[in-house]
C-alpha cells in the first residue's frame, strides 16, 4: 500500500473499518502521502447484512457480530470529516449502490493535459512596468482599454506566474489586474506566493503585520473600490497551491516543491508551496534560514519557482529558482517552456532594499551552484542493475557485473567526469565477404544497408590510430561556465574508455591551443554559435597509445615469427639433402615465414615516434555537439564539411577525412567505391567506414547501425594474426557471427547519444554520467575483441 | 617453434637410438593442436643433430579447446605460441621422446645411462627475468650456457631488445637429463602456460623434478612459474617439496618475486602493523579500511577485540575475492563473520555506506589515483563519510633512492600516478585538514634514514571537535 501511496496511485481499502481505530492508521498513511482520504459508506439496514451473511458459508459466526458493525457504523458517521475524510459518500438503499457509479474528477492542480508551451515569469512583487515590458518580448501584447486590460498573444503560448505578484512596488494593482484577466479569460495560470496570502488575509481583516511591503500594498489597494478588494480577495484566495503541467513533466509552485508532493494536495503540501522548507533558525539579517530543498531534488519534473532572490536564474538539479529580485533592482524573469530558454529585463530602480543582500559582492568563480555539487557523484547512481531510458531506445539494460567492471575502470583510470559526456560505441564489421581471400569486403557492407532500406551511404577512410574524444573550450573561462571544472582549462583528450590521452599535462594544452586556434581561424565558433565543441576523432600515430601492446605482443610476435620461421627454413633445407619428404613442410614454412613478414609490415605503418606537437596527427569526423545542440540530426555530409573547414585553418596536425557518398541502387557508384577501398587498403590504410547518409538512420527494425567498418588484407594481418589468410586458417575464420556485435553497438549508441542530449540540456551531470558509465559498462560484455 | 639436439658423441648417430626416431627418416606426429615433425639435418659419426618442429594452428589455439574464461594472450591471434619454445614444445617432447626421456632404450641402454657431450639450441625462447635468470637456471645443472639476444624491431631501435633470445645449453649429460631439464625449463623461461594448471601438473612437476629439483637453487621460482598463478597449489607443491629436506616446513606466503621495488615484504608488515597501533590507540570500535586490497590490514583489525564492526572497501572485485578467501570469510563462526563486511566501492564517488565509522584506513591508495582526482576523494573521505580518524600513508619519494633495484625516476609500482617528498605529502596533508576540520600530524613508519626520511610517510587526521 505504501508503495501504491508514493507512486500517487489510487487505493481502494475495501474494509469494514466502522471503528475509528481502523481507520486512524489508513487517514494517517494518506495524510503521510500527502493524498485526500475519501470514504464510501454502505449505509445498508441491518437486515440486508444479515441475510446475506447467511449466504456465507465461511463466514459463520453470531448475528450480534453484525448488530454490533451496524451500530458502530451510524455512530461512525457523523465524525467521519473530524477525523480526516475529505468527502464521504452515503449509499443507504441496495437500488443507491446498483445504480452509483464512481467517477474520478483530477485535483485542481492536475493540469497535466496543459502542454503549453508556456512562458513562465518570475516574482513580479508590483513591478507592472517592466512585466508589460517582459511580456511584450516574449510575445504577449497588453493593451488598455477604459481600466481593463486584455492580452494578444503570439503562437498559442500560456503565461504561468510562480506568485508574488503583490507588495514592495509601485503597481501592485495594475499587476493584480492584469493577472486576474489573463488568468480568468483562460491565457494563462497563477500559483500564489506567501506574500498573496498574507494579503488575503489582511484584505479579510485579520491582524497582520503589515511589513515586508504590505503597507504599501495596502495604501495603493487603499484608492481601489472597495468591490475591487474584494474581488482581489476571492481571486487571490482562489488560487491553486501549485500545479502540474505537460503529463507531469513540469510543476509550478511558489517556493517550489519536493518530488513526493507533486501533484498531491494536504495542509503540508501548500506550506511547502508557500514558504518552501526552512531549518527552524534565522540567519544574521532575522530572515528564516531556508533548507535547499532542491540540493536533494531527484524528480524527473522540471520543477519551477521564486521566493528567494537570486542574482541570475538558479538551475540546480532539474529546477529553476526565477525570482531575480526585480523589485530589488535585478531582473524580471521569464523561462520559456520547452525551450527552457531565459528571458530578463532589467529593473527600472530599486524599488525596495532588500533585507540581506542578494547580490553578492563578486562572483568567486563561472561556476554554478549545479557545477559545485557536481563535483561530487554517488555511487548509488551507477552501480547495481540499471535500466536506462534513452530517446533512440527504451529500457537499455546495465547487468550488475558490467557495471562492477566499469565502476573499476571509471574510479582507476577515467579523467573527470565532468569532461566524459560521451564515449563512442563500438562498431561492427561486415559479415564475412564471400570474396576469395578476403575476410572483410565493402560489398557485405552496401548490402547490408540496402537490405535496410537506405538508399545513399558516405564512406569515410578509415584512419589507423586510436580512437579520441576532444572536448574543446574557445577559452578557460568556459571550462568553468559550462563543464563546472575547478581547475579552468582549455579542454581535454580521453579514449574510449575514458582515460586522458595525454599524461604529459603541457602537451595537451599545446594541443589544445592549437585545436582552439583552428576552430578560431575556421569561424566555427561564430557558425555554431557556441564556446565549446565535443569532436569524435581518431588520433594517430597508433603507436601513441599502443606503446606498450606494440612492444609487448605485437612487435615480439613479429620479432619471434621471423626469427623461428628463419631457422626453421634453414634447418629443413638443410635436411632436404639427405632426407625426402620435407617438400611440403618447406613450402608452408615459407609461407608462413612471408606472412610473418607482412604482418610486420603492417603494424610498422602505424608507428612513428613522437617527440613534438607535430608528429601528432589528429582526424576528427563527428562535430558531436556544440552549445544548446546535438548534431546527431544533421547528415555526415554536414559533418565533412564543417570538419573539411576545420581542417583547412590547420593543416600542421589536423588531418581531413577523405570520403566518397554512394548511391547503393548505381552499380557505377559502389563499384568506384569498391575501387578506392581497394586502392587505399593496398597502400595499406587500414579501410573503410559506411555509414547511412543520416546520422540516426531508420532501417528495417528500428535505428540500424550507424556504422560499419569494412577493413582491408593486410590491417587484418594485426587482429587475426599473421597466418590468416593462409587458405586453411581463412576457410574456418570466415564463421564469425556479427549479431551480438551490432547489438551492442546499437546500445551503446543509443546511450552514447542519450549522454550529449542531457548534458546539452543542462541537466545534473549525474544524468549524463549514468549513460556514459552505461556505454563503458557495455563493453565490459564478452564479445569476441576482433570483430 | 624449433628445438635441436645435437651430439658430437662417437658414433654420433646413436642418438637416433636414444631418441628412438631413425635419422634416414621424416618422422610426422599429429598434436591436438598441431603436428609436429622429427627429421635429422644431418647425421654422420661425428656430428648429429636431431630437429623438433612443432608447428601450432593459431586458429584452434584460439577457437579450440582453451582454458574458459583464462583471458590474457591466449584468446588473442596475434601471439607468439606457435614460434617461441614454449609449454606446448614440453607437451610434444612427452608425447615424442617418452621413452627417451624415461631413460629406456632397447638397443642402447647402456647409452641411455652415460653422460655423453649433449648440445640443444632453441633458436628462440623467451627470457622472461632477463639473461641472467637463464644462466642461473641452467648453469647450476652443469651447462654451459650461450645466449644471443636480438633488437625488438630493427626499424623503432627505441623500443629496446626482444624479449626473446636464442639458447644454446651444452654440456656432459645424459640424454634422459637434458630433455627433463628442458621439459620442466622451457614453460619457466616462457612463463606463459598454455593449459590450464590442475592438480595433476604438482605431480608432474614433481615426476620431471625428481633427483634435481630439490637441490636447484631456483627451486622457489621455477616451482612458481611452473605452477603459474596458482597460490594454493604453489604453497601446497612447496610444503612436499621442503618436506623431503626440512622436516619443521617453513610453508608461509612466499613473496612475489617480481611484484615491487619494495623487496623486503617486511616494510609492509611493518606499515600495517603501525597503521594498526595507531587505530587502536584512537579507541574506535568502528573501523574502515578504503583500499583494503587484499586484506592483510583486515586481517590484523579482525585478530583485534576492540573493533566490533569491521568495513573493508576496494574498487577491484577480483581483488575482493581474493581477500573474502584469505581472510577464509566463510569459515568464520557467525559472531566473527557478523563484525566484517567486505564491499567494492570507489573514493571517487560519494558512497552512504562509508558513514559513521570512528576509523579509517588509507594505506598506500592515493598515489594510485591521478592527481587532479584528489580532490573529489577529499571530499568523499573529510566531508562526506566523515571518520573521526583518518589514517592514510603513502609512498615517500626520496626514499626511493635507498631500493637498488629501482632505477632512478622511477616510481615504486607501475600503477602509482604519483609519489611524493615530504614536504610535498604534509603540504597536501595540512591543506586538507584545514579545509575539512581536521588536526593532522606526521609520523614515521619504517627504518628512517637520516637524510631520506622514512620509507612510508603517514599522516594521522582527527576531527578538531573530537580532539578538542
Amino acid at each position: 500500500m505504501r508503495k501504491r501511496l508514493a507512486r500517487g496511485r489510487l487505493t481502494v481499502v475495501d474494509a469494514t473499518n466502522v471503528q475509528p481505530e481502523a481507520r486512524k492508521s489508513l487517514i494517517a498513511l494518506a495524510k503521510e502521502f500527502h493524498l485526500f482520504a475519501e470514504a464510501i459508506v454502505f449505509d445498508l439496514s441491518e437486515r440486508i447484512c444479515q441475510d446475506r451473511n447467511v449466504l456465507r458459508p465461511d463466514r459463520q459466526f453470531s448475528p450480534h457480530v453484525i448488530r454490533n458493525q451496524s451500530q458502530q457504523l451510524r455512530r461512525s458517521l457523523r465524525g467521519l470529516e473530524r477525523e480526516g475524510i475529505r468527502h464521504v459518500f452515503k449509499l443507504s438503499t441496495p437500488e443507491e449502490v446498483d445504480a452509483v457509479t464512481i467517477e474520478r474528477h483530477p485535483l485542481w492542480n492536475n493540469k497535466k493535459t496543459e502542454h503549453g508551451p508556456f512562458d513562465i515569469i518570475g516574482d513580479v512583487h508590483g513591478c507592472f512596468d517592466e512585466l508589460v515590458e517582459l511580456m511584450a518580448q516574449l510575445g504577449h501584447i497588453v493593451s488598455q482599454n477604459e481600466g481593463t486590460y486584455s492580452v494578444s498573444s503570439r503562437g498559442h503560448r500560456k503565461l504561468v506566474f510562480v506568485g508574488d505578484l503583490v507588495d514592495r512596488g509601485p503597481g501592485t494593482v495594475q499587476v493584480l489586474r492584469l493577472v486576474s484577466t489573463i488568468v480568468q479569460s483562460g491565457q494563462g495560470f497563477c500559483v500564489p506566493g506567501n506574500h498573496d496570502m498574507k494579503l488575503v488575509r489582511a484584505l479579510r481583516g485579520r491582524d497582520v503585520k503589515r511589513t515586508h511591503g504590505l503597507a504599501e500594498t495596502m495604501e495603493q489597494l487603499g484608492n481601489e473600490s472597495n468591490e475591487f478588494r474584494v474581488e482581489v480577495a476571492k481571486f487571490l484566495d482562489g488560487l491553486v497551491s501549485h500545479y502540474v503541467f505537460d503529463d507531469g513533466k513540469l510543476v509550478v509552485a511558489h517556493a517550489g516543491l519536493k518530488e513526493s508532493m507533486h501533484g498531491r494536495g494536504s495542509g503540508a503540501v501548500r506550506e511547502f508551496a508557500f514558504f518552501g522548507e526552512t531549518t527552524g533558525e534565522t540567519d544574521e539579517f532575522g530572515l528564516p534560514v531556508r533548507y535547499n530543498w532542491a540540493a536533494d531534488y531527484r524528480g524527473k519534473a522540471l520543477v519551477v519557482y521564486g521566493h528567494t532572490p537570486v542574482p541570475e536564474p538558479l538551475f540546480l538539479n532539474n529546477t529553476v529558482n526565477l525570482d531575480t529580485g526585480c523589485v530589488f533592482g535585478g531582473q524580471l524573469t521569464a523561462l520559456r517552456y520547452p525551450e527552457r530558454e531565459i528571458v530578463s529585463v532589467k529593473a527600472h530602480r530599486t524599488y525596495y532594499e532588500p533585507a540581506r543582500p542578494f547580490l553578492p559582492e563578486k562572483q568567486e568563480t563561472q561556476r554554478q551552484l549545479q557545477h559545485a555539487q557536481d563535483d561530487v557523484l554517488d555511487l548509488a547512481d551507477v552501480v547495481g542493475k540499471r535500466l536506462i531510458d534513452t530517446r533512440l531506445k527504451p529500457k537499455i539494460t546495465i547487468r550488475e557485473e558490467n557495471a562492477i567492471a566499469a565502476l573499476e575502470v571509471m574510479s582507476r583510470f577515467a579523467s573527470d567526469p565532468k569532461w566524459l559526456i560521451y564515449l563512442p560505441p563500438t562498431m561492427s564489421p561486415t559479415e564475412a565477404s564471400k570474396h576469395e581471400n578476403l575476410l572483410e569486403h565493402p560489398d557485405e557492407a552496401f548490402a547490408f544497408y540496402r537490405k535496410e532500406g537506405i538508399t545513399t551511404v558516405v564512406c569515410e577512410q578509415k584512419h589507423m590510430g586510436s580512437r579520441a574524444v576532444v572536448v574543446l573550450c574557445k577559452d578557460e573561462t568556459a571550462s568553468q561556465k559550462r563543464f563546472g571544472v575547478v581547475q579552468a582549462s582549455l579542454g581535454t583528450v580521453y579514449t574510449r574508455t575514458g582515460r586522458r590521452f595525454f599524461t604529459d599535462e603541457a602537451l595537451e594544452q599545446q594541443f589544445l591551443v592549437r585545436l582552439q586556434s583552428a576552430v578560431e581561424k575556421s569561424g566555427l565558433w561564430d557558425e555554431l554559435a557556441t564556446d565549446w565543441l565535443c569532436l569524435d576523432c581518431e588520433l594517430m600515430p597508433w603507436s601513441l597509445k599502443a606503446q606498450e601492446l606494440l612492444q609487448k605482443q605485437y612487435a615480439p610476435v613479429g620479432n619471434a615469427g621471423v626469427r623461428a620461421l628463419r631457422a626453421e627454413k634453414d634447418l629443413i633445407a638443410k635436411a632436404m639433402l639427405r632426407v625426402s619428404g620435407l617438400e611440403t613442410l618447406a613450402a608452408q614454412t615459407t609461407e608462413r615465414l612471408d606472412a610473418v613478414e607482412q604482418y610486420t609490415q603492417a603494424y610498422r605503418q602505424y608507428c612513428w615516434p613522437v617527440s613534438s606537437l607535430a608528429d601528432l596527427k589528429l582526424a576528427p569526423f563527428h562535430v558531436l555537439a556544440s552549445d544548446g545542440f546535438v548534431h546527431t540530426d544533421k547528415p555526415h555530409t554536414w559533418h565533412m564539411e564543417m570538419i573539411g573547414k576545420l581542417c583547412a585553418a590547420e593543416p600542421g596536425i589536423l588531418l581531413p577525412t577523405p570520403f566518397k557518398i554512394v548511391d547503393l541502387q548505381d552499380e557505377a557508384s559502389t563499384a568506384d567505391a569498391v575501387a578506392w577501398w581497394t586502392e587505399m587498403t593496398a597502400q595499406g590504410r587500414e579501410g573503410m567506414v559506411v555509414k547511412p547518409l543520416n546520422f540516426i538512420a531508420e532501417g528495417r527494425h528500428g535505428i540500424t547501425q550507424p556504422a560499419m567498418k569494412c577493413r582491408g588484407a593486410e590491417y587484418l594481418r594485426i587482429i587475426y594474426g599473421p597466418e590468416y589468410l593462409l587458405q586453411a586458417n581463412l576457410e574456418r575464420l570466415r564463421s564469425r557471427n556479427v549479431g551480438a556485435k551490432r547489438s551492442l553497438a546499437s546500445r551503446e549508441f543509443a546511450l552514447g547519444i542519450e549522454a550529449l542530449e542531457r548534458f546539452v540540456r543542462r541537466e545534473p551531470l549525474r544524468l549524463t554520467h549514468e549513460c556514459v558509465f552505461g556505454v563503458l559498462a557495455l563493453e565490459s560484455e564478452p564479445i569476441d575483441p576482433r570483430l | 617453434m624449433l628445438l635441436t639436439i645435437s651430439t658430437t658423441h662417437h658414433p654420433a648417430t646413436d642418438v637416433g637410438y636414444l631418441l628412438h626416431k631413425n635419422p634416414a627418416r621424416l618422422q610426422t606426429e599429429e598434436l591436438s593442436l598441431g603436428k609436429a615433425y622429427v627429421f635429422y639435418p644431418d647425421a654422420s659419426d661425428d656430428h648429429c643433430t636431431a630437429a623438433l618442429l612443432v608447428e601450432i594452428d593459431p586458429v584452434a589455439l584460439v577457437r579450440g579447446r582453451g582454458p574458459a574464461g583464462e583471458g590474457g594472450q591466449l584468446e588473442q591471434y596475434v601471439n607468439d605460441r606457435p614460434y617461441a619454445a614454449n609449454s606446448f614444445l614440453s607437451v610434444a617432447m612427452g608425447r615424442i621422446f617418452s621413452t627417451a626421456m624415461s631413460g629406456r632404450s632397447k638397443d642402447r641402454p647402456e647409452l641411455a645411462e652415460t653422460a655423453i657431450p649433449l648440445t640443444a639450441h632453441l633458436p628462440v625462447i623467451a627470457a622472461r627475468g632477463g639473461e641472467d635468470l637463464v644462466r642461473r637456471l641452467f648453469e647450476p645443472l652443469g651447462y654451459t650456457v650461450e645466449l644471443k639476444g636480438s633488437q625488438l624491431d630493427d626499424k623503432f631501435p627505441e623500443w629496446g631488445e626482444s624479449p626473446y633470445v636464442s639458447l644454446t645449453v651444452s654440456g656432459m649429460v645424459r640424454l634422459q637429463d637434458l630433455l627433463t631439464h628442458l621439459y620442466v625449463l622451457i614453460p619457466v623461461l616462457d612463463n606463459e602456460k598454455h593449459y590450464w594448471v590442475a592438480n595433476d601438473e604438482i605431480d608432474k612437476l614433481l615426476k620431471r623434478g625428481e633427483g634435481w629439483l630439490g637441490a636447484h637453487p631456483e627451486k622457489d621460482l621455477i616451482v612458481t612459474r611452473y605452477l603459474k598463478r596458482q597460490r594454493s597449489l604453489t604453497r601446497e607443491a612447496l610444503s612436499r617439496l621442503l618436506a623431503e629436506e626440512t622436516p619443521s616446513g617453513e610453508t608461509e606466503d612466499m613473496p612475489s618475486m617480481e611484484a615491487s621495488a619494495e623487496r623486503t615484504p617486511s616494510l609492509h608488515n611493518q606499515r600495517l602493523q603501525t597503521v594498526l597501533s595507531v587505530i587502536r590507540d584512537t579507541g574506535a570500535k568502528r573501523v574502515v579500511d578504503l583500499g583494503c586490497g587484499e586484506g592483510k590490514l583486515l586481517k590484523l583489525l579482525l585478530a583485534e577485540k576492540q573493533f566490533d564492526t569491521i568495513l573493508g572497501m576496494d574498487v577491484s572485485y577480483r581483488t575482493l575475492e581474493t581477500a573474502k578467501e584469505r581472510l577464509r570469510l566463510d569459515e568464520l563462526p557467525e559472531r566473527q563473520r557478523s563484525r566484517i563486511d567486505l564491499i567494492q566501492g570507489s573514493l571517487t564517488y560519494r558512497d552512504q555506506r562509508l558513514n559513521g565509522f570512528e576509523a579509517a584506513a588509507i594505506v598506500e591508495v592515493i598515489e594510485h589515483l591521478d592527481a587532479p582526482r584528489l580532490a573529489t576523494l577529499e571530499r568523499i573521505v573529510f566531508e562526506f563519510a566523515r571518520p573521526t580518524h583518518v589514517v592514510l600513508t603513502t609512498p615517500n619519494a626520496e626514499y626511493n633512492a635507498v631500493f637498488e633495484t629501482l632505477p632512478a625516476g622511477e616510481f615504486r609500482h607501475g600503477d602509482h600516478r604519483f609519489e611524493w617528498k615530504r614536504v610535498e605529502f604534509e603540504t597536501w596533508a595540512s591543506g586538507v585538514a584545514e579545509r575539512f576540520g581536521y588536526w593532522v600530524r606526521f609520523e614515521p613508519v619504517g627504518p628512517v634514514n637520516a637524510e631520506r626520511g622514512d620509507p612510508t610517510q603517514m599522516a594521522v587526521f582527527t576531527q578538531k571537535e573530537v580532539a578538542a
